[in-house]
């Protein structure tokens, strides 16, 4: 009689996994730390891949190369950014990048372009809403972009002190990932 | 904030400009014939919409290789990468910018002279395996090519219980009826 008992517990105890699965997944959703459409980054566990970008021509920050970032990385964690001025995300991300860049944190810039969507907002979106930037290259041809794995804007990458891609977020840094994520993080790899 | 937001292609820049061009021409509201009014062009129109359908697999003439055999290739290839922006279609479907860089890439990589697999790799290395529509067999997707098999390994298992404890729990051939019990059911039939 135990067994059969144990028969009708079953579907009772399968549907408490689901709901209990569903659950992690809706509050990832809601912090933003589960995005049921993301796609794991590659890049991760890997060095970051060589390429050399021109300065954002009439804005006052240099240009930004792999070089640029392992060096800014031997001094500590930092972040490089894809974004650009088109970019609803990007703008939610953006008090969260400038009070990181207040705190002393690296974050390179990568103005986001592919083959035939360019930016010809970013000096304006820049001049409007502050640079966290300390140095911004400009993705013309979208292959560096490729090269990391990017599939959207904003995205996200941090650096290690070996230049490593430790960690990548697809999306934008809201406060609730900046506190649960990236700064755990960066102190981790101080 | 979703993550979900996670921009897709910059489509409220061009829809911004679109009223700018209609402001200049004449305006469409006020007495002139609407869709509606014409309706004998409605079939004619619904005619070339249908015509229309083939046109939707996106192959830009710019963008196809002079080589045929190579471009038939690098379709063969495109029809297995899916478009990270749209997800389910392959980037030789897709519309997306990011599906059209990664078409000219396999295109260039062809041209080239890679493999088939070293053009895929180039992709896998860069967008990981989510990026195959045909997932390879790994340590990770096992459970995912397996299912089939063990959803309908098990379906089969408990069919099969199911119908042998049911056979087995059939009563014997029943007794044939007694005299009396035959007399009482024609009389019961009877009413």
């Amino acid at each position: 009689m135990t067994a059969r008992r144990l028969l009708f517990a079953l579907p009772a105890l399968a549907l408490l996994v689901a709901a209990a699965g569903f659950w992690a997944m809706l509050s990832g959703m809601q912090r933003g730390s589960f995005d049921p459409r993301g796609v794991p980054s590659a890049l991760v566990g890997r060095e970051v891949p060589r390429f050399e970008l021109a300065a954002l021509a009439g804005w006052n920050k240099p240009g930004l190369s792999s070089a640029d970032i392992a060096a800014a990385a031997r001094e500590g964690p930092v972040l490089v950014n894809f974004f650009a001025s088109w970019c609803v995300p990007c703008l939610v991300e953006h008090p969260q990048l400038m009070r990181l860049a207040a705190e002393g944190v690296p974050v390179f810039g990568i103005n986001y372009h592919t083959g035939t969507q360019k930016d010809p907002g970013a000096v304006d979106w820049l001049r409007r809403h502050g640079d966290p930037f300390r140095r911004i290259g400009v993705d013309v041809t979208g292959r560096v972009a490729v090269d990391f794995g990017v599939y959207g804007v904003p995205e996200t990458y941090l650096i290690d002190r070996e230049g490593i891609v430790r960690w990548r977020m697809a999306g934008p840094i809201t406060e609730q990932i900046l506190a649960d994520e990236v700064r755990p993080l960066l102190r981790r790899y101080r | 904030m979703k993550a979900g937001d996670h921009a897709g292609p910059p489509r409220p820049l061009r829809r911004a400009r679109l009223p700018l061009v209609g402001a200049r021409g004449p305006r469409p509201t006020g007495g002139g014939p609407s869709w509606g009014a014409r309706g004998a062009l409605r079939p004619l129109a619904l005619v070339f919409f249908l015509l229309c359908a083939p046109a939707h697999a996106v192959v830009d003439p710019r963008e196809m290789l002079p080589d045929p055999a190579q471009e038939q290739r690098a379709r063969d290839i495109g029809r297995g990468l899916r478009c990270l922006v749209c997800q389910n279609q392959s980037i030789d479907d897709s519309n997306a910018d990011l599906a059209r860089d990664l078409r000219r890439i396999v295109r260039e990589r062809v041209a080239a002279g890679d493999s088939d697999a070293e053009v895929v790799r180039f992709v896998t290395d860069r967008y990981g395996d989510y990026v195959l529509l045909r997932p390879p067999v790994n340590a990770v997707t096992i459970g995912l090519w397996a299912a089939p098999a063990l959803i309908l390994l098990a379906g089969g298992a408990g069919a099969f219980a199911y119908l042998r404890r049911r056979r087995a729990a059939t009563p014997p051939e029943a007794a044939p009826l007694s005299p009396e019990e035959r007399a009482r059911l024609r009389h019961l039939t009877a009413e």
